[in-house]
């Protein structure tokens, strides 16, 4: 079992959310979030005086997958969220020890 | 708390000098109308005059809303109910202040088609009687019971509220709420009444044709006996007041964008539509149908003020900033405001074209040169363009309306000379007087909110309640320079049940 975490641009949710489900892939979790990375944000002007925006939005989905989902899920992700700019956001993958349904207590892959 | 106090006992003895004020009001009977009726024989066209004007002055009243929506929209969320009720108290408490002293003050010797309004005091001086202040009216008592008194009273209420409200924007999020209130009613007895008076209430500066310049200062709507007064104000409190924290890092100014620009969208087109009331209905009849070259030249120069604003900050900063192109609009309305009945269609438009521009010109000024922080710029739409409308007049008056000629249409110097005194006499008086005030007020009850009420929100502290309870604030900035870091973000959380 792996969790996936990915940082995306605000504007490509739709397409990630439906190029999971083509895989498969049942559920999310997303949280709209704000963050800034190498390019710490960029100058804007406002009545004439300069400032920076340097916390950008973006949002974090966050899916618990099988061993066997990973690299297809992250085709998925890419393929959706990939526009060649900078800002396209990173994912992030780790090993999950244990999930548990809280329903009806089982556990193991088969809560995803 | 020693807060509330204090306004316990400014309003008591706010309340024992009002009574008093009434008390002393003379209760004599004189040729009045109080139920219309002799008027209305009279002159069968007042009933049309008169509706007239009471729906101008239902327009200009309105224009709180717009005051209010840009100034909120043009500030930080922390603090919007504090803008918005300082903006709707402004009404409140401005009214009462006008009702007890104010309006005899400034129009008590007005006199013409207001009868009774009879008492100007005067002085003499180079062989004539000159206005300094009017002496009747004060509470609307028996001696002035007469429909078109009360007529020009409904009227002019919206013109103090607009111009005690200007300040507001430039006092917005730092100023204490109590002292606020007390400045509304201050100024709004005395410090406006009056340059009111000498304007419009039969006071000097409209005397000044007597001695041959022109007809005598002229500002048909209130360039400068509203805005410019109001721009005045601002600018006095703004350098008591002293900038925001966080305006300035290394005396450097830092940009604190507000928080709801469409809200100061909507409400810079609510003002542009209550201008139309503001101007047309300063004919003060719907009988003298001039007011179609009033709405005309005020629709002009808004269009180009804001072109005019939009266009120098895409080549000064690259983008069309939308909250100076509200200040531009509102820039060119200003500035027609004193010459609008009186100048050709063509002047409008540079009116209001050299009113975007300069009031680009002057945010930065007042910014970056003189380091005072105007959160909305209320004393570069206001006080400038103000001044300039009012010298405008007499450079561009074509002599089609009341034989007002400028400059540029054979009135020589005589009508920019009254133009030039009027605006000069502003400036000294006003800004004397009013920085005198919130010297005053700061020095007794205290002008300025403490640090840390400033930085968590007035919201709170002063009214008890957050605009937007149910959402959660956060800034998707916070302001860097040098190393130094301010955080603009804060965080409401939803009360627990």
């Amino acid at each position: 079992m792996k969790k996936i975490e990915a940082y995306l641009r605000p504007n490509c949710i739709g397409d990630v959310i439906n190029s999971l489900h083509e895989i498969g892939i049942e559920g999310i979790s997303l949280t709209e979030i704000k963050g800034y990375g190498q390019q710490k944000g960029h100058v804007e002007h406002y009545r004439g005086a300069e400032y920076t925006i340097n916390l950008l939005p973006k949002i974090k989905i966050e899916l618990f997958i099988k061993d066997t989902q990973v690299s297809s899920a992250i085709k998925a992700i890419t393929k959706a969220a990939q526009t060649g700019e900078i800002g396209d956001g990173k994912i992030f993958i780790s090993p999950v020890e244990e999930g548990i349904r809280i329903r009806t207590g089982e556990t193991g892959e088969t809560v995803i | 708390m020693s807060n509330y106090f204090n306004n316990r006992h400014i309003g008591s003895w706010l309340l024992i000098s009002l009574i008093l004020v009434l008390l002393i009001t003379s209760t004599a009977f004189a040729a009045n109308d109080p139920n219309g009726s002799a008027t209305l024989k009279q002159d069968p066209n007042s009933a049309v005059n008169y509706i007239w004007v009471l729906i101008c002055g239902a327009m200009v009243i309105f224009m709180m809303t717009g005051f209010a929506m840009v100034e909120t929209g043009f500030t930080r969320a922390r603090h919007a109910n504090n803008t918005m009720m300082m903006n709707l108290m402004v009404w409140a408490v401005g009214g009462l202040a006008f009702y007890f002293i104010g309006f005899g003050l400034m129009f008590g010797g007005v006199g013409g088609m207001f009868g009774s309004l009879d008492k100007l005091l005067t002085i003499k001086m180079f062989g004539h009687s000159w206005g300094l202040l009017g002496a009747k009216g004060f509470g609307l008592g028996n001696s002035v019971y007469d429909v078109s008194i009360f007529l020009l009273f409904f009227f002019q209420v919206g013109f103090l509220d607009t111009a005690l409200t200007i300040p507001s924007g430039a006092m917005a999020e730092r100023i204490k709420f109590s002292t606020y209130l007390v400045y509304t009613f201050i100024a709004g007895a005395f410090i406006y009444p009056l340059f009111g008076n000498w304007v419009w209430g039969g006071g000097w500066l409209s005397q000044l044709g007597q001695i041959g310049l022109g007809q005598g200062f002229k500002d048909f709507a209130g360039s400068s006996a509203v805005h410019a007064v109001g721009g005045t104000m601002a600018l006095a409190s703004a350098i008591v007041l002293g900038p925001r924290i966080g305006k300035y890092i290394k005396g450097k100014p830092v940009a604190i964008p507000g928080h709801d620009l469409g809200m100061g969208v909507l409400g810079t087109m609510l003002l542009i539509f209550c201008w139309f009331g503001f101007n047309c209905g300063s004919t003060f009849a719907a009988t003298d149908l001039r007011f179609t070259v009033v709405a005309v030249n005020t629709l002009l120069a808004g269009c180009v003020g804001g072109m005019a604003a939009m266009i120098y900050m895409c080549f000064s900063s690259g983008k069309p900033d939308t909250s100076m192109s509200c200040n531009g609009i509102l820039a060119g309305l200003v500035a027609i405001t004193a010459p609008c009945a009186y100048v050709p269609t063509w002047a409008a438009v540079l009116i209001g074209g050299i009113a975007g521009i300069l009031v680009c010109y002057s945010v930065y000024f007042v910014e970056n040169r003189l380091k005072i922080d105007d959160p909305v710029g209320a004393v570069s739409v206001h006080g400038v363009n103000g001044l300039w409308g009012t010298i405008a007049l007499g450079l561009f008056a074509d002599g089609t309306y009341g034989n007002v000629k400028g400059l540029f249409f054979g009135g020589g110097f005589g009508q920019l000379g009254a133009q030039l005194i009027g605006a000069l006499t502003l400036i000294i008086v006003i800004f004397s007087l009013s920085y005198l005030l919130f010297k005053l007020l700061d020095r007794t009850i205290g002008m300025r909110v403490s640090a840390e009420e400033e930085l968590t929100g007035l919201d709170v502290p002063v009214h008890g309640a957050v605009c937007y309870p149910e959402f959660s604030i956060s800034s998707s900035l916070s302001i860097t320079t040098n190393n130094t870091t301010i955080p603009n973000s804060i965080t409401i959380e939803k009360s627990k049940n």
